[in-house]
């Protein structure tokens, strides 16, 4: 008779920790940042019709890096739960909290009864009617919540990503700038173009449902002007808006200097 | 990720444990929170239906299976039309309800967006109506969220006739809801109108249309005013004036209520969307037809008569 081999359940545990973060880094990160109309999502996205960034419900909009199947799976799940739940009880009653509480039961729960993870990250945003009370749920794959205040970096690179983003936001700031700010970390020392941005806003003035995707004319607009003061250097030799900016003209680095310049208070 | 996989089967049955609790409850039990993530296997995936997610998962209402009982009435709304006119199309509807000869309303609403290019109008008994509203409303939203485009014009009045078809059973025990469906078609940029019969019968009117109780009065009044392409001033003014005589020869049709401010409810639907027009602006065109009314009949034989429909 064989014995079946004991294997620990700390070992499992990492060894699906590190088979999901593995999954997770392959792809390309996304950041979502609270700003002055409300609460901006972006991320590097090369495809123009698979989506990472999608709205969930008047004022919630989801958010997912990893295996695009497996987020968009739990994305329909939660327009499901949400349109559910708004016909159920009353469209107020639905909230980003329970749903974040749900996404988390379902991670956690695969992750410890399946033989695969999911290979996923999602963020499950809010906007507040008023500014200040804006939420940021950050979900791993396997059911650990994070409630952000301000700001959430996912994917592969998030942590030098973070530490990018973090110098340049400034939550007071106009979505156009934020914008400019996430794609500048984003991009790091290469060069991102609108056409491989995908950017949507939780737009607090856009009446009841919130969400509006930005169009790569406008994300090129922001990126290619981002600073207010048009004495800078890098909106003199801004593209035309509805072209993508072509590569090298639009220097990453002066954007970044600019933006740092601009804030006063982060750094 | 499609195939069958026990953890998210788990919760599935959790997200539709309604489901067995509900069954048998003809007398509509009580309707089942929704917690945990709705998920399902690819063989009963509901997809971007929304009526058909709601019926998966127990929240759909049974069908009565008789008809009420003679003293216990139920509300119905009564006179809706639509016309379409040069910009696209306007949708209007008084604000009465009645049960048996009672008032059980005087400003309930019958003219309501679908989404932001399109608009439903309702007559029938009022609980199911507005419930189909919400349904066909959230149906829409559902599935421009799930699927991430908008259902086609046509789509959408054929999702409607379903719905229509879905409730003959309650129909049949009196409970009939005839919708009107209007909207602007963004593909070939004109405004669409579409009436449905208590089957799901769906036709589509090349003027005007109209529903519920006062539609004979109401469709004749909009038949003699109606001209090819009307500016909004005039499409409106002639709905209003539909209504008006239609609450006048229809005691189930409510009139514009100026003392109470109650106004008929009408909306023009066109490239800018669906948009309701003011009680402000109401008042005033009220106000304007009132006059040109009592000109007429200063001129006019004194006795009896009936609203003028010429006077401008």
């Amino acid at each position: 008779m064989s014995m079946p081999f004991y294997v620990a359940p700390e070992q499992v545990m990492k060894d699906r920790a590190d088979y999901a973060r593995k999954g997770i880094a392959r792809g390309r990160s996304l950041i979502a940042a609270v700003c002055a109309d409300g609460i901006l999502l972006c991320a590097e996205n090369p495809s123009a019709t698979l989506r990472k960034i999608s709205e969930i419900y008047d004022r919630i909009a989801f958010a997912g890096v990893g295996r695009y199947n497996e987020f968009d799976q739990l994305r329909v799940a939660g327009v499901r739960h949400a349109d559910l739940k708004g016909y159920s009880y009353s469209r107020e009653d639905v909230d980003a909290r329970s749903l974040a509480n749900a996404y988390a039961q379902a991670l956690g729960t695969t992750f410890t009864h399946e033989m695969k993870p999911l290979e996923v990250e999602i963020l499950v945003a809010e906007v507040a009617a008023e500014d200040g009370r804006d939420q940021l749920f950050h979900i791993l794959y396997d059911g650990t919540v994070i409630d952000e205040p301000t700001r959430a970096v996912l994917g592969g690179d998030a942590e030098v990503i973070a530490e990018r983003f973090e110098a340049a936001h400034d939550p007071s700031a106009t979505t156009t700038e934020v914008l400019a700010a996430a794609v500048a970390a984003l991009a790091g020392d290469r060069t991102l173009g609108a056409e491989v941005i995908e950017a949507a806003v939780l737009d607090r003035a856009n009446g009841r449902r919130t969400f509006r995707r930005l169009s790569d004319d406008e994300i090129a607009a922001a990126i290619g002007a981002p600073a207010e003061d048009p004495a800078e250097d890098a909106p003199a030799d801004a593209p035309a808006e509805d072209e993508p900016p072509p590569a090298g003209e639009v220097d990453v680095d002066d954007i970044d200097a600019v933006l740092e310049d601009d804030v006063d208070d982060d750094d | 990720m499609g195939r069958h996989r026990p953890g998210w089967r788990d919760l599935k049955g959790a997200g539709s444990a309604g489901l067995e609790g509900r069954v048998g409850g003809a007398d509509g039990a009580a309707r089942v929170a929704v917690v945990t993530l709705p998920m399902f296997g690819t063989h009963d995936d509901p997809g971007p239906d929304f009526a058909g997610l709601v019926r998966r998962v127990g929240l759909a209402p049974d069908h009565p299976t008789q008809a009420l009982p003679a003293g216990l009435g139920v509300p119905h709304g009564t006179t809706v039309v639509s016309i379409r006119y040069a910009d696209g199309v306007v949708m209007a509807g008084d604000r009465r309800a009645t049960s048996g000869h009672l008032i059980s309303h005087r400003t309930i609403e019958k003219v309501f967006p679908a989404d932001r290019y399109s608009g439903i109008a309702i007559a029938g008994a009022a609980g199911p109506a507005i419930e189909m509203v919400t349904l066909f409303q959230l149906q829409l939203e559902h599935y421009e969220k799930v699927e991430g485009s908008h259902l086609s014009l046509e789509g959408k009045a054929n999702q409607l006739s379903q719905m229509v078809r879905n409730h003959l059973p309650a129909a049949m025990q009196g409970f009939a809801v005839v919708p009107l469906f209007a909207g602007f078609d963004l593909g070939r940029s004109v405004g669409r109108l579409f009436e449905y019969d208590v089957t799901g019968g769906r036709y589509e009117e090349q003027d005007f249309a109209a529903s519920g109780s006062g539609m004979l009065h109401a469709g004749t009044v909009v038949k003699l005013g109606y001209r090819p392409n009307l500016d909004r001033s005039a499409v409106v003014d002639l709905a209003l004036k539909a209504l008006w005589t239609a609450a006048d020869e229809d005691s189930a049709t409510g009139g514009p209520d100026s003392l109470r401010g109650i106004w008929p409810v009408i909306a023009t639907i066109t490239a800018d969307g669906y948009q309701r027009v003011a009680d402000d602006e109401m008042a005033e065109r009220f106000e304007t037809i009132l006059a040109s009314d009592r000109e007429t009949r200063s001129t006019a034989a004194p006795a009896g008569g009936s609203i003028a429909g010429g006077g401008r």
